[in-house]
């Protein structure tokens, strides 16, 4: 079971992980989940430069071509946003081996639950989609988790295979 | 109308190690018509050849970006015309080749051919300056200025198939192909 609300994973600490990352762009679209503690905290930080997007498949190209530069970026946005850009993820991270760095929020998902339990079918659906699409995923829920990010997105880089971080309950 | 391939070799004439992100037909008559290491190929189809640009555009200021994109394609992806505008990269230039069909999936029409107006979508979403052309002669003459112009530049070729070139779908989807582009971007 999830940890107690005190527990709760906090914004802040996700942001300093993205940049203890060596990020700088972050791309994204509104998530409700991150919209408050990480993606607001990223637009009014001058040290990241936030790309907002109309649609999240875009942000998955954007990410690509800033990767061919050498330039490390991170896609923010809700499941519904992934489940929408699926077809960009298979071509553009799996099947041409981009290190894409994502972090999804699970809009929807009680906080008392694991996503296998969740009453929403399409939070239900998130984990076993990225085990098909063989894509290597990890949840953020409570404090700690976010030491999990710097290490996870390194070997992303490193072995050019997309990682997904799924936020399981929105951040303090 | 101007043919597709007669527009790619006037624009050859002007590319002085710009990359190219190019889609589909485009894609198929660039490398034929000038075969060079920094065409970004790997874009996934989609209409997503804009929005790789705009992270090309972002991660290497340095570099002239332009984008052969076609009509069908950015049909799919119209909302990355106003990201685009938005962050306003100065060294993004958008070509559209518009021949009103989605030609290489069996030569069906795009929705609105004929009516809709893509200079006016970049014109409303707030491109910094666009262009169309539908004659040779003119696009042969302007062609040098509009490349030299701060982006993001959107063009419009009104163009249908010239040559038949071979659809090499395999260069598209090329690992090789990727990695040389990569190696050869790190050291342009």
């Amino acid at each position: 079971m999830p940890g107690s609300a005190e527990d709760t994973i906090v914004g802040a600490d996700i942001v300093a992980a993205i940049k203890a990352s060596g990020i700088a762009h972050v791309v994204a679209l509104p998530d409700i989940v991150t919209s408050d503690c990480v993606l607001w905290p990223i637009a009014r930080d001058p040290s990241l430069c936030l790309v907002r997007v109309c649609k999240e498949d875009e942000g998955v190209s954007i990410c690509a071509g800033l990767d061919y530069t050498g330039v490390r970026s991170l896609l923010l946005m809700q499941h519904t946003g992934f489940l929408d850009s699926i077809n960009a993820i298979r071509a553009i991270a799996v099947e041409y081996e981009l290190g894409l760095c994502m972090i999804v929020g699970l809009q929807g998902m009680e906080p008392d639950r694991e996503p296998p339990q969740s009453d929403k079918y399409g939070v239900r659906i998130v984990e076993p989609l990225l085990d098909v699409m063989n894509i290597d995923h990890d949840r953020l829920t409570v404090r700690g988790d976010e030491a999990r990010i710097a290490p996870a997105f390194e070997r992303a880089h490193a072995l050019r295979r997309p990682f997904v971080f799924l936020v399981t309950r929105t951040p303090r | 109308m101007m043919l597709r391939d007669e527009c790619l070799k006037i624009l050859a004439r002007h590319h002085t190690g710009e990359i190219v992100v190019a889609v589909y037909q485009a894609a198929f008559e660039w490398r034929a018509i000038k075969p060079d290491s920094l065409i970004y190929l790997g874009v996934g189809a989609m209409g997503q050849a804009s929005s790789h640009a705009l992270g090309l555009a972002l991660g290497r200021p340095d570099k002239r970006v332009i984008v052969l994109d076609g009509d069908g394609s950015l049909l799919m992806n119209l909302g990355s015309l106003v990201t685009i505008a938005e962050v306003a990269p100065r060294n993004l230039i958008h070509f559209v080749c518009e021949n009103d069909t989605y030609e290489v999936n069996g030569g069906h029409p795009i929705p609105g051919a004929g009516r809709i107006s893509f200079a006016g979508f970049a014109r409303a979403a707030g491109y910094r300056s666009v262009h169309e052309f539908g004659d040779l002669n003119a696009f042969s003459q302007r062609i040098g200025a509009v490349l030299k112009e701060e982006g993001p530049v959107f063009v419009v070729l009104k163009v249908v198939p010239g040559e038949l070139y071979p659809q090499d779908f395999s260069a598209v989807h090329s690992a090789e192909l990727r990695r040389a582009f990569r190696e050869a971007l790190a050291k342009s």
